[in-house]
């Protein structure tokens, strides 16, 4: 391969890192009315009315909203695709509030002040309820939290409004109570992961105008241009075909974006006025009115017999949507089946699960979607079993570990066609000297050192269900245009696509140019979410390209007067032994009288959703006197099958393993007794900073997956899956106490050691 | 209230709120790369050079920089490059949303400190935060700039 699989530097880096105007707020015009949101102060409330009169009248307002003046389509704002799993549970403005931070009025003006001014000038009265803010508490309560009657499902997610259930359901396959009967140890614990916020850097915003059409534009900072086009049309009730999509460039989203979190206040300001609108959330709304991850408690029972041969495992996943189901119903699964396939050994799994709304904010999607909380639970079990048994967690789990070839029982009964995972263990625990540190040394009277380690899964896309189109067009140099709907958050996926594409057209990387999305020119992509790019669209541009050859080769044979299977091709020239024709010629030869301009277009959507491994080893210098954690060293090693961009692949894993650091050492959004979030903003939400993160060191080891494109498979989610239970595991090793609370702070740390 | 300063060696003479903050001053006159990421100065995505000394332009009045000389990425175009390039090389470029902050910090501390350690490094720039990256790529990138310098480039 001559351009896959090289460290080639993403195509828009230079603009990228010397601060040119790329984002939504850089290219918004002068004009665009600020618009603002009056949010609830009340977790649980019915608006019974709103004075609007004198805020109005603020000089430069030139609308104020509420729910009086919006549509009564309920909708929801997950950006999934059809038909869409998440309830239809939302309205842009509703007369019942259901979190602090709830929108109640939207208004929009001329400027900042006059807009902040307006705000406080609105006078609200609120019949408040009482609110549930403990999702252990939802279920049979009796307060309800949606109790509107056009409240709908699209199908049958075991949904239960009534009693605040969003979605249920189970999967068993063997029979677990017989095989724990048969085991010699059982591990039986609660694992209990929390709500965390993605904070990437470029908050939510957006900005719409209408053309000259007399069609609403809406410019935002999202990972999902389709079904933001649908989305807000459902929530304005206007036909799709009267919105258009545009995503600039991205400060980030790791899965906060594949939420339409502020795309329709705009929207429904330009509707309104005519006018150009913008809105830019601050950080604090950022945190505390967009989604998080969902918090998550794990029941997980697992059996083995003395030898450690695991025989069941089954578990129970109470997951927590708040106010709203936004992606509620999907991230509950992946808590399941993608951590319990690693063992697949096992005679008999089981898995069941509850979705509560309760009167927080919503929670939504954030890298590794429900995996890395289901991860946290089943990988600090399992070394926990090993405990048990007295055996090196690693032993135990290279004697049970999946591999390639086997049917995945408790991952659909998918065909597992590509694994190096046990090399990836054997690696790890080479650089991090397992066998010399494990489990701990004492380096002085307070200061401990440790290892830990844990293993991890994800998908590739959504089995049968994602689907990528791009198409691709020869241009009259002999250059390629390759048009996806497939969106770069500042992943580089128009980057690896563009390898793929010159890897296929046997060209250099110049000679191909990406755009980015808009839904009028673009083809139609689910969006970039699911770890599905590279994967799924990646698959539709080694199809696209294919053709496009192919239309070269019969074009040429016409021109050349020869046989088209007589012909070759190989990124210049097309030849046979007598004669030949460069692409640049036949380019132009196609643009002229009766030529043909060439393009060929290619869908994809697979069957599987092959997943990608890693092995996270981590050292540790924990202080036995106050708890403290000290991150040394953190390997991981990953199979994500052939890495399209290795270079681009390690920042992917370094950065995810970053996250994950945050998410098990102090990310944990909360709440007061009124259900006001109490970090709300990076004072009080520490993410890690660089000297938190001690020295991250990655490798790959490579395998090649069939179904994917040159052999890949996915890495952007997997990454973040490790450390929790990888440090947890540390920790245990330093003091022998098993924290199954996250985050793991130096306060629970001493805690249990004192309990000891 | 008016104000005359210079930003980027170009002479501005403005009329402003009081209130306003150096950061919606500097993006209202078109210095986009100056990026805001927090309300509570933690970030360091709006990072500017005033008179030689990194500040978090979030955190001053617009008001407060009258007479004085102020730098943003725009006028560091070539030095950008170089630390962008190698920034580029490492992969270490992701979003890039913490970028134009961060290469402001990288290059005063070049002026700054002398032969820094890694860890000197890390603390130096601990204001800068990225989401994206585990800044491991970023830190290879600042070593291989440090040591541009040296051979005389
Ligand atoms: S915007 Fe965050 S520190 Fe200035
Ligand atoms: S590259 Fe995205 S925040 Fe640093």
């Amino acid at each position: 391969m001559k351009v896959v699989n090289k460290g080639i530097n993403k195509l828009d880096s230079m603009s990228l890192v010397t601060g040119k105007p790329v984002y939504t707020d850089d290219i918004a015009p002068k004009n665009c009315l600020t618009v603002k949101i009056l949010r609830s102060p009340h977790a649980y409330a019915k608006i019974l009315n709103i004075k609007t009169e004198t805020a109005i009248k603020v000089s430069g307002i030139e609308c104020i909203l509420t729910y009086k003046d919006v549509p009564q389509t309920r909708f929801t704002n997950a950006g999934q695709s059809y038909p869409e799993p998440s309830p239809y549970d939302r309205l842009i403005l509703d007369e019942y509030v259901r979190y602090v931070g709830d929108p109640v009025a939207i208004v929009a003006g001329i400027d900042e002040k006059s807009v902040q001014k307006a705000l406080k000038m609105i006078k609200v009265e609120y019949e408040v309820l009482k609110p549930i803010l403990d999702m252990e508490e939802a279920i049979d309560n009796n307060t309800v939290i949606h109790t509107e009657d056009d409240y709908t499902v699209n199908f049958d997610i075991g949904n239960d409004v009534k009693r605040n259930i969003c979605c249920s359901g189970g999967f068993e396959s063997g029979n677990v109570d017989e095989e724990f009967e048969k085991c010699d140890v059982i591990v039986d614990e609660v694992y209990h992961t929390k709500a965390n916020n993605q904070a990437m850097m470029e908050t939510f915003r957006t900005y719409t105008h209408f053309d000259y059409n007399g069609r609403l534009n809406v410019i935002s900072s999202t990972q999902i241009p389709f079904h933001v086009r649908r989305i807000v049309a459902t929530a304005l009730d206007i036909p799709k075909s009267q919105v258009r999509v545009i995503k600039p460039r991205i400060g980030g989203g790791f899965g906060a974006k594949q939420t339409a979190v502020s795309e329709v206040f705009p929207a429904i300001v330009t509707m309104k006025t005519g006018k150009p609108a913008k809105i830019i959330f601050d950080r604090y709304e950022t945190f505390s009115a967009g989604t998080s991850r969902h918090e998550m408690k794990m029941k997980v029972k697992i059996g083995a017999d003395k030898e450690g041969n695991i025989k069941a495992i089954s578990m129970y996943t109470l997951s927590n949507t708040g106010a709203y189901g936004e992606h509620g119903p999907t991230t509950v699964g992946l808590s399941g089946h993608k951590t319990m396939p690693l063992y697949n050994k096992a005679n008999a799994f089981k898995f069941n699960f509850d979705v509560v709304y309760t009167n927080t904010m919503a929670a939504g999607a954030f890298r590794g979607y429900g995996a890395t909380q289901g991860i946290f639970a089943l990988e600090s079990a399992i070394n926990e079993l090993a405990a048990k048994l007295d055996m090196d967690p690693i032993v135990l789990k290279q004697k049970n570990l999946l591999e390639e070839g086997e049917v995945l029982t408790a991952y659909h009964d998918e065909h597992l066609q590509s694994c190096t995972l046990n090399n990836c263990i054997n690696r790890g625990k080479e650089l991090i000297k397992w066998d010399e540190k494990y489990p701990y040394r004492r380096i002085s009277d307070s200061k401990v050192r440790s290892v830990g380690m844990a293993i991890a899964m994800q998908g590739s896309g959504i089995a049968g269900i994602d689907i990528a189109s791009v198409q691709i067009k020869l241009n009259d140099d002999g250059f390629y245009t390759l048009l996806i709907g497939a969106t770069d958050m500042g992943t580089g996926c128009d980057t690896i696509l563009a390898q793929m594409a010159a890897e296929c057209l046997e060209c250099d990387m110049d000679k191909i140019v990406v755009n980015g999305v808009d839904t009028d020119q673009s083809p139609y992509d689910t969006g970039s979410y699911a770890s599905s790019t590279t994967y799924v669209t990646g698959m539709a541009v080694v199809k696209a390209c294919e053709k496009l050859k192919e239309q070269m080769l019969e074009e040429a044979s016409k021109i050349m007067k020869v046989e088209k299977d007589t012909l070759e091709f190989d990124g210049k020239i097309i030849y046979n032994k007598d004669n030949s024709i460069t692409i640049d010629r036949l380019a132009q030869e196609l643009v002229v009288g009766d030529g043909n301009c060439l393009m060929a277009s290619g869908s994809h959507s697979s069957p599987y959703s092959p997943p990608p491994f890693m092995a996270g080893f981590v050292e540790i210098e924990l202080d036995i006197e106050t708890g403290n954690i000290d991150i040394i060293d953190y390997i991981g090693v990953v199979d994500c099958g052939t890495p399209i961009n290795p270079k681009l692949a390690k920042i992917q894993v370094e950065g995810g393993i970053a996250q994950g650091i945050g998410m098990a050492m102090y990310e944990d959004i909360t709440y007061n007794t009124s259900g006001k979030m109490k970090n709300n903003s990076f004072m009080q939400y520490k993410i890690p900073s660089r000297l938190d993160v001690g020295n991250i060191i990655v490798e790959f080891e490579t395998s090649y997956e069939p179904t994917g494109p040159f052999g890949a498979k996915s890495i952007g989610e997997l990454v973040i899956n490790t450390p929790s239970p990888t440090i947890a595991n540390a920790v245990f090793n330093a003091t022998g106490v098993n924290i199954r609370n996250l985050p793991i702070t130096s306060e629970k740390i001493l805690m249990e050691m004192m309990k000891k | 209230m008016q104000i005359k300063c210079y930003i980027n060696g170009r002479l501005f003479n403005e009329d402003i709120e009081p209130d306003m903050l150096l950061i919606d001053f500097l993006r209202n006159l078109g210095f986009t790369s100056v990026k805001r990421g927090c309300d509570t100065a933690n970030c360091g995505l709006c990072t500017v050079v005033v008179n030689e000394k990194a500040v978090l332009s979030c955190s001053v009045l617009a008001a407060s920089i009258n007479e004085k000389h102020i730098t943003t990425l725009e006028g560091l175009e070539d030095e950008a490059k170089i630390i962008g390039e190698l920034i580029a090389n490492e992969g270490a470029d992701q979003c890039g949303f913490c970028s134009p902050g961060f290469l402001m910090n990288v290059i005063t501390m070049k002026k700054e400190l002398e032969n820094p350690t890694d860890e000197e490094i890390k603390h130096y720039l601990s204001g800068n935060l990225c989401r994206c990256t585990g800044y491991m790529g970023q830190l290879r990138a600042i070593k291989k700039y440090l040591e541009l310098g040296k051979d005389g480039e």
